[in-house]
């Protein structure tokens, strides 16, 4: 059919920029390229910092409220050296009340799970061999809430209960026993009982390998001295990043100390911001740069087509349909570069993933491109590609049509 | 029908033949760079109506103001002072929206530079004023500007793009074009003027014939004389004054 079924703004939008071609190219190349980079730069930041929250985090609390006594020393001790911290030279002590900071744990907004630790240092024994360890009582549903114990799994299950014993499978090797065997435990304070080892956990640290060794509350409390008590309460939260809005909270609430990861781990946050401005820079610098590139370029467009602007005002087009013209030339450019952005950014993914893999073969990041990172970069790719065409369509508008005839 | 006593009553009416006007003007003036040192008064105060369906020619001396006057009417640029009716309506005081729609409604153009839109096909450039004016180009639009083009000769040119047709072509597809809404003014600033004689022997030839059969009004500027005397009527502008108007019979 001869007759063109656009409506008349998309059919000449359409057509000036199929007939500036090479000026067309060459924005489209702009804002794909810098989607693309955009697109590909945030989902590279978001996995990595995910992956590198994810190991912070796969062995660590949220937050963790500690009795009040141990924090005032180790606040007044803070920039003198770790050895000092080292818990060795310090009585254990239990939480005051610790059942009902639990409880109140509970009702904070944003808490998803509470579990009492009972922890402090004991030696494991097996013939001739001695290590030292780190004793976590626990109660194994509350826990597996905050450390995912389950997928940690090598061999046996997360079963504590009774004598069990669930140790790491450095410590495993180094005192050479298995799934099965006994270990022989010994506290500080010199009590002393044999467990049944029922599973061997790999948490993804060697240290921790190493030194972690689970039981029963009961157990942990008897050793360590500390009847009916707890020495720390691990809380996990909804959005990781309001973990220390919860401590603050749960601080004033229960009197306690109360740190979040986010304490705990201020450098790697501090790395982590400092990661997300230069890629808000970044992102800034590109999109104010592939706006600058298609405003120049219409405004070019919108000296060229002064004599086209002239007839169809001639021929009775408003200024302001004129005007709809050019931001839809706009609009059309940032939209179908953010698709082919996206495709870009897609493909960039697959590359790399197949060229960067760590040590062990694994890719360094996933292909996936997350749909929300897309979407709201062709989002803006659409309405950079408007408000960048703002310019050049009032110009256009503005333009005297009998300037523009008489040409 | 005038009485005589308050012509200001009826000015969409011409006094002398009692034909409705199409355009009428009282006083009419243009200047240019006002408040700046090298303003200029271009036309000064013209006094101009043209009948529905009248033929006419405009003529005058290079810079004596043909083409402003022809964009003042075409509502193209606002006069300075005075007043334009166009189709019965005062165009004092619309804005440019109301003289867009006017313009779409009753007025076709054709330029001396034929200015299609080149990248446009020819039978696009004439369904033109069409798609502005209904949004999107309706069966009805093609069928028209498909009749256009077969009456300018041009039937089997229909999907050249401008460029590719002769300068005696484009401005063919520029009366189609000006046709297209069956306006009923055509304003044509020299559409022969760079045309060889017979071409333009032809061009004018249509402008005649389309004025004949459906009754727009066309004012026609030219500086070929043969042209200009067979027209109605030849309105003479001199330095940005009306010099004379002939008034030829009308055919019946
Ligand atoms: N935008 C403008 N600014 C200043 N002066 C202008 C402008 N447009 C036209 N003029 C002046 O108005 C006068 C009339 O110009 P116009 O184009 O109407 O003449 P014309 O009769 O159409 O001439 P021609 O036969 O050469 O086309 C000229 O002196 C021209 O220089
Ligand atoms: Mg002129």
């Amino acid at each position: 059919m001869a007759r063109p079924r656009l409506p008349f703004e998309f059919l000449v939008a359409l057509r000036f920029l199929r007939e500036g071609r090479m000026q067309t190219a060459l924005i489209l190349l702009g804002v794909t390229g810098g989607v693309a980079v955009i697109v590909f730069l945030s989902q590279l930041i978001a996995q990595l910092q995910s992956t590198i929250i994810d190991r912070v985090l796969g062995s660590q609390a949220h937050v963790v409220v500690r009795p009040l006594e141990e924090v005032n020393l180790r606040a007044r001790t803070d920039a003198a050296s770790t050895a000092v911290i080292e818990p060795r030279a310090q009585r254990l002590r239990s939480i005051d009340q610790w059942e009902a900071i639990v409880k109140l744990a509970e009702d904070q907004p944003g808490v998803v799970a509470v579990s009492p630790v009972v922890s402090g240092p004991a030696f494991a024994l097996r013939g001739r061999a001695s290590k030292s360890v780190a004793l976590l009582g626990i109660e194994p549903d509350r826990y597996r809430r905050i450390v995912k114990m389950d997928t940690y799994m090598v061999r046996g299950k997360f079963q504590v209960e009774g004598t069990n014993a669930i140790i790491g499978t450095e410590l495993a090797k180094d005192l050479g026993v298995t799934v099965g065997d006994k270990v022989f435990l010994r506290a500080a304070g010199g009590r002393d009982e044999l467990l049944q080892v029922t599973g061997l956990f790999d948490i993804g640290n060697k240290d921790l390998n190493r030194r972690w060794v689970f039981t029963t509350m009961k157990l942990a409390q008897s050793l360590l001295d500390l009847p009916g008590g707890v020495s720390n309460i691990d809380i996990t939260v909804t959005d990781i990043f309001e973990a220390s809005q919860v401590a603050a909270r749960l601080q004033a609430g229960s009197g306690m100390t109360v740190d979040s990861w986010m304490t705990t781990n201020s450098q790697l946050l501090a790395a982590l911001r400092n990661q997300s401005v230069s890629n808000n820079l970044i992102r800034s610098f590109v999109i104010i740069i592939v706006a600058l590139g298609i405003s120049s370029v219409l405004v070019v467009s919108v000296v060229q087509k002064q004599k086209e602007i002239g007839i169809l005002r001639a021929m009775g087009t408003s200024s302001n349909r004129i005007m709809g013209v050019f931001l839809l030339q706009g609009a059309l450019v940032g939209f179908v570069g953010a698709l082919s952005g996206v495709g870009l950014a897609w493909a960039l993914l697959q590359i790399f993933s197949t060229i960067y893999r760590t040590g062990d073969g694994a890719p360094i990041f996933e292909p996936q491109l997350d749909t929300g990172i897309a979407l709201s970069a062709a989002g803006i790719a659409l309405a950079v590609g408007v408000l960048a065409a703002l310019i050049p369509a009032r110009r256009a508008a503005k333009m005297d049509p009998v300037q523009a005839i008489r040409a | 029908m005038t009485s005589g006593m308050t012509s200001n009553m009826t000015p969409g009416v011409n006094k002398a033949t009692g034909k409705p006007a199409i355009i009428s003007m009282r006083n009419l003036r243009k200047s240019y760079g006002i408040g700046t040192p090298v303003e200029t008064e271009v036309l000064h105060g013209i006094d101009v109506e043209l009948a529905e369906g009248e033929f006419c020619a405009l003529i005058g001396p290079s810079g004596s103001g043909k083409s402003t006057l022809l964009n003042l009417i075409g509502l193209l640029e606002p006069p300075t002072a005075g007043e334009l009716s166009v189709a019965g309506q005062s165009t004092t005081g619309l804005n440019e929206q109301a003289l867009t729609v006017l313009r779409g409604r009753h007025i076709g153009f054709v330029f001396q530079f034929h200015h299609l839109l080149p990248a446009f096909t020819a039978l696009e450039n004439v369904m033109m004023p069409a798609i502005i004016a209904h949004g999107v180009a309706t069966a009805q639009d093609e069928a028209v500007a498909h009749d256009l083009l077969a009456r300018v000769g041009l039937a089997s040119h229909e999907y050249k793009k401008a460029g590719q047709l002769s300068g005696g072509q484009q401005q063919r597809v520029a009366i189609a074009r000006a046709l297209s809404l069956s306006p009923r003014l055509i304003l044509a600033d020299e559409p022969t003027g760079n045309l060889d004689t017979h071409t333009a022997d032809d061009i004018f030839a249509l402008l005649r014939e389309f004025n004949r059969e459906r009754g727009s009004a066309c004012l026609i500027v030219t500086h070929d004389p043969r042209l200009a005397a067979r027209c109605d009527r030849r309105i003479e502008l001199v330095d940005g004054r009306l010099a004379a108007s002939t008034s030829v019979a009308e055919p019946a």
